[in-house]
């Protein structure tokens, strides 16, 4: 078929937007990387002269080393804590019909409505009040309720995905209903349940503006820690940390994806 | 189930007319609506007892019944003279086939099979011993390590029975087990299904709402509409002499004709449609006296063009559809109820039937059954 210049002109157009697109996704990381070997202490882009110090700052600096610590203490905390309660209220929204379950639901995901700074700000008046020091206590509990609304979603899509035939099944076979979550269903959702987990542990990871106002000195998280040092000096170490991030996080994807199959836990697995 | 190969005459052991499941009185509800109404039921040792009906007339809520998936509403459930209401699906020894066959995807295919088995703390060299054996008997042999998505349809299939059949169940409860596969491929599991049942003799129950499906598998079929068992009685029976309008139009192809009652001779009733009468069981109508106007049920195989005998009927052909063994001619004409006819002529001379042509037709003298008018 011919192509008249205006179609011709329209297929350039698509191919150069596509192109700005997909640069501008990957822009910022590229420009931070560069901007990390730079040898001056400024954050300056171009680089004129090369240097790893700024990793070595980065790592060395103890501030971000306790903060990796906390972060990893509370996501560890929270999204374990969040995968439990998030599996219970999955099950019992997809297997009972029960009062007030609209509303209870309505409850459970409400964090997705609440600004963060809300969650945050709202746990640190009560801890005040109620005279709790702020120790991990109640940075974990305020990332279970942050994350909660994502592991229930992704729980309770898996369950109901599952195919109740499989349990019946089983029970017909023999199984007590505890064989049964323990051989069937567990192991089915096992997929939803991983995924569930991965989400919260990133967020959890990840999260900022709760965070900053639960935290203290002793328990602040890497993110708390990133800004709180962006505040007072702009030194390319942050962008080395960056970059740090990002290969950790693409190395913890690549094993993931080549020992688990992250593709089936992303996805909801065909179970059928 | 393997100890019974092992012993050809098992099935003979069994004595005749043994009740393995009984229904007293059983009624199950979901809120307001009732999806069985005190259905009857008893079902002999060693038997195909195939529940037959169309979508929503309740045989699906009666095998969960057995299976106690659910409880019943109200009634008793009996499997070997047992009690069974309250008795959760774990306990009950019942073997249960489903529609998707519902092979566990994580497990292998020795795994699935061999589930009944270790739930019962079954040595593990028995196990493998009787996971085998079992594979044997569905023609599966070496297939023990595969996962379930690496099977065909129809392998899955034979998984799934020898997943039910290798527990030695009380009773095996198949829902709908042919509809997922191709043509086909469901007449030849049709009769591996039936030969193995016989040969272990184990109790059956068959749920479909094909009805040829019930015709050729079944010992006996229950006919089910709307929550309440119609008829009982065996896949011949229930062709020849369907108790119920419902069974009568619902199995095979039947033509309704307006007929008149001439006289009654004992238990025989004598109904005259055109110029033919017809001989018909007196029983289904009841109170109607000499003259009454009934409808009359004659298979399509029953009718044919009248060369010489008493005309039923007469119309126009409006359509001959030739169908290899039979060739199928509707005719138009208004001695039938709905106005139209079919006549199933198993001479292939489709040739002689033109679309348009005058026809008259007769009885060849086969069952008819005939009900109150409608």
């Amino acid at each position: 078929m011919p192509r008249s210049p205006f179609q011709w002109f329209l297929g350039c157009l698509g191919i150069v937007v596509v192109l700005a697109i997909l640069g501008f996704l990957i822009l910022p990381a590229v420009v931070v990387t560069l901007a990390a070997f730079n040898d001056k202490a400024i954050l300056s882009f171009p680089p004129e002269q090369w240097s790893w110090r700024w990793f070595a700052r980065a790592l060395a600096y103890e501030d971000f080393q306790s903060g990796f610590r906390n972060g990893l203490i509370v996501t560890s905390c929270a999204s374990v804590i969040a995968l439990l309660v998030g599996a219970t209220f999955a099950f019992a929204l997809d297997r009972y019909d029960f009062r007030l379950k609209r509303t209870i639901e309505a409850i459970l995901l409400s964090p997705l409505v609440v600004p963060h700074f809300t969650v945050g700000l709202g746990l640190l008046i009560l801890a005040a009040q109620l005279g709790v020091a702020r120790g991990y206590g109640v940075v974990i509990v305020c990332h279970v309720i942050l994350v909660l609304p994502f592991v229930l979603r992704s729980i309770y899509v898996s369950l109901r995905n599952l195919d109740q035939r499989f349990e019946l099944a089983a029970a017909s076979l023999g199984a007590p209903p505890s064989t049964v979550l323990l051989t069937i269903t567990l192991p089915l959702l096992l997929p939803g349940l991983v995924s569930g987990w991965l989400f919260a542990a990133i967020l959890s990871f990840n999260e900022f503006t709760a965070s900053l106002f639960v935290t203290a000195q002793r328990t602040q998280t890497l993110p708390v820690a990133m800004y709180n040092y962006v505040r007072e000096y702009a030194d390319p170490s942050m962008a080395a940390l960056s970059v740090i991030y990002i290969v950790a996080t693409a190395a913890l994807l690549t094993f993931a994806n080549s020992f688990l199959g992250l593709g089936k836990i992303l996805n909801v697995e065909q179970s059928r | 189930m393997l100890n019974k190969v092992a012993d050809p005459d098992a099935s003979m052991h069994t004595a005749q007319g043994e009740i393995a499941v009984r229904l007293d009185g059983v009624t199950k509800r979901f809120g307001q609506v009732t999806a069985l109404h005190e259905v009857n039921l008893s079902i002999r040792r060693g038997e195909l007892m195939t529940l037959l009906g169309p979508s929503g007339c309740g045989k699906t809520t009666l095998l969960n019944l057995i299976a106690g998936f659910f409880m019943p509403s109200g009634g008793e459930i009996l499997i070997d003279g047992m009690r069974v209401n309250h008795l959760p699906t774990y306990k009950r020894e019942i073997g249960m086939m489903f529609q998707n066959y519902a092979l566990f995807p994580h497990m292998t295919v020795a795994a699935n099979i061999g589930y009944g088995l270790r739930m019962r703390g079954i040595a593990k060299a028995e196990i493998v011993r009787r996971v085998s054996d079992a594979l044997a008997l569905v023609k599966l042999a070496g297939l023990e390590d595969r996962k379930p998505s690496q099977l065909s349809g129809g392998q899955q299939q034979r998984v799934a029975i020898a997943r039910a059949l290798v527990i030695n169940p009380r009773v095996l409860l198949l829902d709908e087990p042919f509809s997922a596969l191709d043509k086909s491929l469901r007449a030849s599991m049709q009769v591996e299904l039936k030969d193995l049942q016989r040969k272990l003799g184990v109790t059956t129950i068959f749920v479909t709402h094909d009805q040829s499906e019930a015709l050729s598998l079944s010992d006996r079929i229950t006919v089910m509409s709307e929550g309440k068992v119609l008829q009982v009685d065996t896949p011949e029976e229930i062709y020849r002499r369907p108790g119920d309008r419902f069974v009568a139009s619902f199995i095979g192809d039947i033509n309704v004709l307006r007929g008149r009652i001439e006289e009654y001779e004992g238990e025989r009733a004598k109904v005259s449609v055109g110029e033919a009468s017809f001989q018909v069981s007196a029983a289904p109508l009841g109170p109607l006296s000499p003259g009454a106007p009934v409808d009359l049920f004659v298979r399509s195989e029953h009718l044919k063009p009248a060369s010489g005998a008493p005309t039923v009927a007469a119309g126009r052909i409006s359509a001959v559809v030739y169908q290899g063994g039979h060739t199928d001619v509707y005719v138009d004409t208004p001695a039938a109820v709905s106005g139209k006819l079919l006549l199933r002529l198993s001479d292939n001379k489709s040739g002689r039937w033109e679309i348009g042509a005058e026809i008259k037709i007769a009885a060849d003298g086969g069952d008819a059954v005939a009900f109150r008018a409608s």
